[in-house]
């Protein structure tokens, strides 16, 4: 007799669960939270590489001492990194949900649209990033032709300092217009996340509301918004994480030099810094969010 | 006499009594007509509304394509540039000089066709197993309700949100001197594919949590009354899974397959850690492509021809994911369309 034989479905479903995870069960266990541990233990010690492995001496929080205190850009950038999420995130965020929102439209050429504003996504803007840094054909035409690029550069400065604008001001907007290739790039998920979660809105919603007289305004407000509510959350917590990750963020490019340059504890100390900041700010957002999230159900 | 009065009196009472009816009607068919009226003009307004709308929209629209697009155009026209064009002012997307020399430069010192197969296979490889791995869990939290489910959706999120840089050196260390917990013999895996086969066969390759946490949302979102009809007709849990579910996730499971396939291909991390100091591949060769062909080729070393070449190395890295893409975009924007990943 089998065993699933003598099991009843609601039993045998409750088995295959676990079967079905245990790739990632095994997975977690063992190239994740092992690792994940080993980071806290490689960040208190001071690790030498011999001949049949590592060698690790306690040496408490020295690394994290010299993080902060001794290393001459750590603190700088860990700063201006989580100050640049702030910036960053919200854009992101409302640039793809207008996107998303002018993509979901009818209008002619709207796969052509869909086609090229994915096209970030596949293009991987992490490495194109971090080799267009050292891609310097652009930068030399256009230094040939004196002219800057369309947006930011010298152009737009003229036409802000012709306008008698103040100085911080025209910083910020000159700072805001230089991030929008970056926020483009950076929103390729994110539209598709957003237009995913536009479509599985029932039209019937709309009609209804129409029926009784509400403005497209109005169903934005009352409609669209709430119901997207936890998609937009799912979205931010991505952004988050995304620019946090990606290999051309400017702290995640430092903590690797200092990896390569054998430094290990340190740059284990750095990471583990860098991990509990991410955790708090997204406990932060969650926290704020779950106070005006809609669920349906 | 008396019949006549009363005749009269009655049509007195009659018109009396219809001419509010009568106001009425007049006021109703006013009101018609205003709202003809009113109607005529709000359709003009609306129509110049859409008209408004839609060129916003075009605008909108055709400026952000331009963003995306003309770095890419920019440098499938410098790759056809001799190097002389990127001094020449009058030169902008037109090449003067127009050659294929730096697509035979990139093609040699990349060693592009091996380099090619070796990244090509290991990517496949690669996003082979993810998808296999990721499906399988997504299936498993996703449709079956039991009590660790939850709790593993909670360590698929966590793997989310720490950032890989924290775990690469112990992991690294780890498939230096694997030895499964004492368990096999110590080897060393580094340089070898089977970091990647490993860690993407459990479901914890670069970015997996976002892929089970995307299928997970899609099997929820099915419906359940083919499930449960198969479980009634007596298919098991694995035949209902092959059989039924499966090829309902189709359009799923490929948004998934090109995600995997797309971010191994474009990985920076994995790769370089995992199979550090091995030129074979795509990214390592791309790297060092510039410095190889000047050491070759030119005497001098000008950074314009450095960047030219570095510029055309790029377009051949992701040449192939171009190609993929305009294979599967039809499939990849419909399944958007049609299903909504998110449920």
């Amino acid at each position: 007799m089998k065993l699933s034989n003598r099991l009843t479905l609601k039993q045998r479903k409750v088995v295959a669960g676990y079967l079905f995870s245990l790739p990632f069960i095994l997975g977690f266990t063992l190239f994740f939270i092992y690792p994940f541990i080993q980071a806290f233990i490689f960040s208190l010690s001071q690790l030498s590489l011999t001949r049949e492995g590592f060698e690790l001496s306690f040496s408490g929080l020295q690394n994290y001492y010299y993080a902060i205190n001794v290393h001459g850009q750590f603190f700088r950038v860990y700063i201006e990194t989580i100050l640049n999420m702030f910036v960053n995130v919200p854009l992101v965020l409302a640039f793809s949900f207008f996107t998303a929102m002018i993509l979901n439209q009818k209008f002619k050429g709207r796969f052509l649209a869909r086609l090229i504003f994915f096209l970030p996504v596949i293009m991987g803007a992490g490495i194109i990033i971090q080799l267009e840094m050292t891609d310097m054909v652009n930068q030399l035409m256009h230094q040939a032709r004196g002219a800057g690029f369309v947006f930011g550069g010298a152009g737009l400065r003229n036409v802000l300092m012709n306008a008698q604008l103040p100085e911080p001001l025209i910083e910020f907007v000159l700072n805001a217009v230089n991030r929008i290739p970056d926020i483009i790039n950076a929103s390729g998920i994110q539209i598709l996340i957003f237009l995913a979660g536009l479509q599985s809105i029932p039209p019937s919603i709309y009609e209804a509301a129409d029926v009784e007289g509400a403005s497209r305004w109005e169903s934005f407000w009352l409609i669209t918004l709430p119901l997207l509510s936890p998609i937009i959350i799912t979205n931010a917590v991505y952004t988050i994480i995304d620019t946090f990750v990606t290999p051309s963020n400017e702290l995640v490019m430092l903590i690797r030099s200092v990896r390569l340059d054998g430094n290990h504890g340190v740059s284990m100390a750095m990471s583990v810094l860098y991990f509990l900041v991410i955790i708090l700010i997204l406990i932060l957002v969650l926290k704020i969010a779950n106070r005006w999230v809609f669920y349906q159900e | 006499m008396n019949n006549t009065n009363i005749n009269k009196r009655t049509a007195d009472i009659e018109v009396e009594a219809f001419r509010p009816i009568e106001k009425q009607v007049e006021e109703v068919l006013e009101k018609i007509n205003q709202e003809k009226d009113h109607n005529l003009s709000s359709r003009i307004n609306k129509r110049i509304r859409s008209v408004i709308v839609s060129l916003l929209r075009a605008i909108f629209v055709i400026g952000v394509a331009y963003i995306i697009l003309q770095p890419l155009f920019q440098k499938i026209a410098t790759s056809f540039m001799a190097e002389i064009d990127l001094f020449d002012p009058t030169v902008e997307w037109i090449p003067r000089n127009f050659t294929l020399d730096n697509f035979r430069v990139v093609w040699e010192h990349m060693n592009y066709p091996k380099a090619f197969l070796n990244t090509f296979t290991l990517t496949i490889t690669v996003s082979i197993l993810q998808l296999v791995s990721c499906t399988l869990v997504a299936y498993g939290i996703g449709r079956f309700h039991f009590k660790g489910a939850n709790i593993i959706f909670g360590l698929v999120l966590f793997t989310l949100v720490v950032p890989p840089q924290m775990i690469m050196t112990p992991l690294s260390l780890n498939f230096r001197y694997f030895n499964l917990f004492g368990l096999i013999p110590e080897q060393n895996l580094l340089g070898s594919y089977w970091p990647f086969v490993l860690t993407s066969s459990t479901a914890v390759g670069l970015r997996n949590g976002l892929f089970i946490y995307i299928l997970r949302q899609f099997f929820r979102g099915m419906p359940k009354d083919l499930e449960e009809a198969a479980y009634l007709d007596g298919a098991g849990i694995f035949k209902t899974f092959r059989t039924i579910m499966l090829p309902g996730a189709v359009p799923g499971l490929v948004v998934i397959f090109l995600f995997a396939f797309v971010w191994q291909w474009n990985d920076f991390f994995f790769n370089t850690i995992f199979l550090s100091g091995q030129g074979n591949f795509l990214l390592q060769a791309l790297q060092g492509v510039a410095l190889r062909a000047l050491n070759h080729d030119h005497n001098l070393l000008t950074t314009p021809y450095a960047s030219l070449i570095q510029n055309t190395g790029m377009l051949l890295y992701i040449a192939p994911l171009l190609i993929l893409y305009a294979f599967l975009q039809k499939y990849f924007i419909e399944s958007i369309q049609r299903t909504g990943i998110v449920g």
